[in-house]
């Protein structure tokens, strides 16, 4: 007889923490900020009772450097901070990618620029999904818009980050993270990599030494390891790409939104599908690889969308380049500072509707 | 024919690029005898840093992470928390260590963290051509202090030793030189005991090498070993500063 469903009702930032140790994670390094605390707080309680160790490093700089030094040897490992302290991470991000190591890193961003405010935005679109660091590069960008997609996603990105050697970013919200809702913890099959991987560094022992580089000096190197990293992107936007869509079938106006934006559009349709509109959601999941092709299909039955996001316009770009040219795209975007309720979503969308269908 | 001098195993055969009369040769070597001293090549993992010494893992036969410009510690410290079983060192300049990288190297040492530390600090940046250092003395010409070093503009050569030594963190933290066969083989055991004290685990070991950029001083080799005796060791005296009683002495 199969146990029954244990719900646990936590905060969406404890969600990660937990769903990063059940997938094996066993390492984290981190430096306090708002409004991510929750999970440094959680590693370091819990972390010493799994054999693990959490260590507060003295900057984020610091932390996603222990973070390379710890994936080199192969073991899980994850950090979370949010916007500042990842702009502090960028110069990371960019060896990480160079290096080819895999590790998760969190974002529950608040707003900016600057100092900014500690509540919601999704205005670090950008700096994930194209590169906030030096050279040509790439990061898994996944963005969960539940509690229980926040676990889920956190295990992922684990899998994810070890499938193709490279780091992952979970890109929350201060909303996100601070909400409180049941979720259903699991432990995934698989809680490691694997460790004949020919790549890790453990010490020599018996076989060649081995080197974690992103020098490539000797004519023609660099050029050939940047190819290399393209293939695997290509490789990534080949099959890992997610998306979630409701009530795509017959939609006459296709909403785009991921995160929680997404998940007050989600009300918002419910709204308006009861008022008669046919309205429609796409949320990407993976925000790199970006869900771009399923895009250009439905852009082929659907002429008509709106983009709605917590920024004055970042995924937008994306969602217009990827549709077919005579597709019409609206935006409607609040900077940091502010989150845009249920009602005011309806409304944009009952306008956009009628304008456009 | 007995062999009395050979190549330590920890080292490759490969020829080192190093500049004629640079002390890093000199220092590599050094740190290869002590990792040959305890049989520790095969559970060694070095973490290079950026500038000159770079290419650490064409010259020594252990495994090596390239860390960020002067993250090499806080590299380091991550891996040492996952393999607390494995010697792990770093190799890092002056600009690397001194300047950008201040903070992680005072943070590792003040944490205790079971790692070593292998400081060259040569008064220059080395790989970039020449430009003013952290460590760079008074009135010393570079390509970005070209009038000379002035206190009252760039301020002090930074005293890496002595800040590190006033930490309750670190076992072992020690100025050495290389500039005379004397000073190597007080620089030999020393290295040695530094390895010692992360083997016995006594927590973060320093040492300081004071070392020649012949090329970047615009002085043949055996001027700047001079330099070194005349100008540096006055500025950074040689000494061992903290010491942790150790398990095994040799």
């Amino acid at each position: 007889m199969s146990e029954p469903v244990k719900k646990v009702f936590t905060k969406g930032n404890e969600a990660i923490a937990m769903a990063a140790i059940n997938a094996g994670c066993h390492y984290y390094f981190g430096y306090p900020i708002t409004p991510q605390n929750e999970i440094p707080e959680y590693m370091a309680a819990q972390l010493p009772k799994v054999g693990g160790e959490f260590l507060q490093a003295e900057s984020e700089i610091a932390s996603i450097n222990m973070l390379l030094g710890a994936a080199a040897t192969g073991v899980r490992v994850m950090t979370s901070s949010s916007g500042p302290g990842i702009s502090l991470m960028q110069e990371g991000f960019s060896y990480f990618a160079g290096n080819e190591l895999p590790a998760v890193v969190v974002n529950m961003s608040r707003q900016g620029p600057g100092l900014g405010g500690i509540n919601a935005t999704q205005g670090d679109y950008f700096q994930s999904v194209k590169g906030g660091g030096h050279g040509d590069y790439k990061l898994i960008v996944l963005a969960p818009h539940t509690g229980q997609e926040l676990y889920d996603l956190t295990i992922k990105a684990f899998e994810l980050a070890e499938k193709y050697r490279m780091l992952t970013l979970v890109l929350g919200d201060a909303i996100l993270g601070q909400i409180k809702e049941p979720i259903v913890p699991w432990v995934p099959e698989k809680t490691a990599g694997d460790p004949d991987r020919d790549w890790l560094i453990t010490g020599a022992r018996g076989r060649a030494p081995r080197k974690i580089t992103s020098l490539f000096l000797a004519d023609g190197e660099m050029e050939k390891h940047n190819w290399h990293l393209q293939e695997k992107y290509a490789r990534l936007e080949q099959n890992d790409v997610m998306v979630e869509e409701r009530e795509c079938a017959d939609a006459q106006l296709v909403v785009v939104a991921f995160g929680s934006v997404a998940r007050i559009v989600k009300s918002a349709i419910d709204e308006a599908r009861a008022a008669g509109m046919k309205v429609g959601l796409l949320r990407p999941i993976t925000l790199y690889p970006f869900p771009g092709r399923r895009l250009e299909a439905l852009g082929r039955q659907c002429r008509n969308f709106l983009v709605a996001e917590m920024n004055t316009g970042q995924m937008v770009e994306d969602v217009k380049l990827s549709l077919p040219g005579d597709c019409r795209v609206e935006f409607y975007g609040r900077p940091g500072g502010s989150v845009p309720t249920p009602e005011d979503l309806f409304e944009v969308i009952s306008e956009t509707y009628e304008k456009m269908v | 024919m007995k062999q009395v001098f050979k190549r330590p195993e920890s080292m490759t055969d490969k020829p080192f690029h190093f500049c004629p009369g640079c002390h890093h040769g000199i220092v590599h070597r050094l740190v290869a005898e002590a990792l040959d001293h305890f049989t520790l090549r095969e559970k060694t993992i070095g973490v290079a840093s950026v500038g000159c010494s770079v290419f650490l893992y064409d010259y020594f036969a252990v495994d090596v992470i390239e860390a960020p410009h002067g993250r090499a510690a806080a590299v380091a410290t991550g891996t040492k928390r996952v393999l607390r079983d494995r010697i792990v060192f770093t190799y890092q300049g002056d600009g690397d260590l001194a300047a950008i990288g201040t903070a992680e190297v005072i943070h590792a040492a003040n944490r205790g963290d079971n790692i070593t530390v292998i400081f060259v600090n040569n008064s220059i940046y080395g790989m970039t051509g020449g430009q003013m250092a952290p460590t760079t003395l008074l009135g010393q010409r570079s390509t970005t202090s070209p009038y000379g070093r002035d206190n009252q503009r760039d301020g002090y050569p930074i005293k890496m030793t002595e800040m590190l030594a006033a930490l309750e963190g670190p076992s072992l933290v020690a100025r050495v030189a290389v500039n005379t066969p004397g000073n190597v083989k007080k620089a030999r055991k020393v290295i040695r005991q530094a390895f010692q004290m992360q083997i016995e685990g006594k927590g973060f070991s320093f040492v300081e090498v004071l070392s020649s950029c012949p090329t970047n001083w615009g002085m043949t080799p055996v001027e700047a070993n001079r330099r070194i005796a005349d100008e540096m060791i006055p500025y950074f005296p040689l000494g061992t500063l903290k010491q942790r009683d150790l398990v095994d002495t040799f």
